[in-house]
């Protein structure tokens, strides 16, 4: 249950907004960044390894 | 054993995969169980209301600002002295994180500046030297994408780094150089007389805590995205001159 804010609801909701909104968009850009360069790596040594292997 | 050896990037990524997963555990906890007790059971306070709860996102987040620059010069000037690439790359891993901190900082200071103060913005020495620190941010990641050899971008974002610091300094100390201005001295001291109250310090701590843990889970994410992008720009550059 949210607490009675009073006149200040609106300014402390948006505060709360706006920093999950921040911190949600640089995890979830830092995984994705993550997830991608890592399944390039993999592919480039796989194609590295088959052609030297 | 020596902390030199965490600089061995394959060292780093073998240490660091063993971490991550506790350090971002650890990280939830605390700030879940921080917000939670501060948003919800806390009350408001006589002058402020219940935006005191901003405390637990405003405050946690500019010490990490400013901590995140510290730790990005202590990095860079690891990479200027002994040339460690990981100690280049988890600098500029840090950077976007350090960002995000300083954007919510101003942000949740502005929410709150308009009721309080009766303006979003003022040009106080510690708002300043704060959004100054925010466009050094914005200058150094643009700098490490600007510049194409990797060792070249590291030594000079490792400059604009320590310059940067004195901005980062000043705008944790602003307020005690120059006594004026709106924003209020700091929210925690060591002198009882000035601390905030006993009922909002714990877990202001625990948002403290769960901002630290974030930053260190992230820098260590980040840092390994970036020592795997350098390796496949080798392998990519060898395969090009094969």
């Amino acid at each position: 249950m949210i607490p009675d804010l009073g006149k200040y609801a609106g300014v402390v909701m948006w505060s709360y907004i706006a920093t999950i909104a921040l911190i949600a968009a640089l995890v979830v850009l830092s995984l994705w960044q993550g997830a991608k360069v890592k399944r390039q790596l993999r592919e480039v040594e796989e194609r590295q390894g088959r052609d030297h292997g | 054993m020596s902390i030199w050896e965490y600089a061995n990037p394959k060292r780093f990524m073998q240490t660091s995969g063993l971490l991550l997963p506790w350090v971002t555990g650890l990280t939830l906890a605390c700030l879940v169980a921080g917000l939670i007790w501060g948003f919800f059971l806390t009350p408001d306070a006589d002058k402020f209301g219940s935006t005191v709860k901003i405390i637990y996102l405003h405050v946690p987040a500019a010490m990490m600002a400013i901590s995140a620059w510290a730790m990005m010069v202590v990095t860079s000037i690891i990479w200027l002295v002994r040339r460690h690439h990981v100690s280049a790359l988890s600098a500029k891993a840090a950077a976007p994180i350090g960002l995000t901190f300083t954007l919510i900082g101003l942000v949740t200071g502005a929410i709150w500046g308009q009721p309080m103060w009766g303006t979003w913005w003022a040009w106080d020495p510690r708002l300043t030297s704060f959004l100054i620190l925010a466009l050094f941010y914005l200058g150094y990641i643009a700098l490490w994408s600007a510049v194409e050899n990797p060792d070249t971008a590291a030594d000079l974002t490792s400059v604009l780094a320590i310059v940067g610091s004195v901005f980062a300094f000043l705008s944790r100390y602003a307020v005690l150089f120059w006594n004026q201005g709106l924003h209020q001295g700091a929210t925690l001291s060591l002198d009882k007389e000035e601390n905030i109250s006993d009922v909002y310090w714990l877990p202001l701590l625990l948002c403290i805590a769960g901002f630290v843990l974030l930053f260190v889970a992230l820098v260590l994410l980040r840092t390994r995205t970036e020592i795997r992008a350098r390796r496949l720009s080798a392998l990519l550059a060898r395969e090009r001159l094969a």
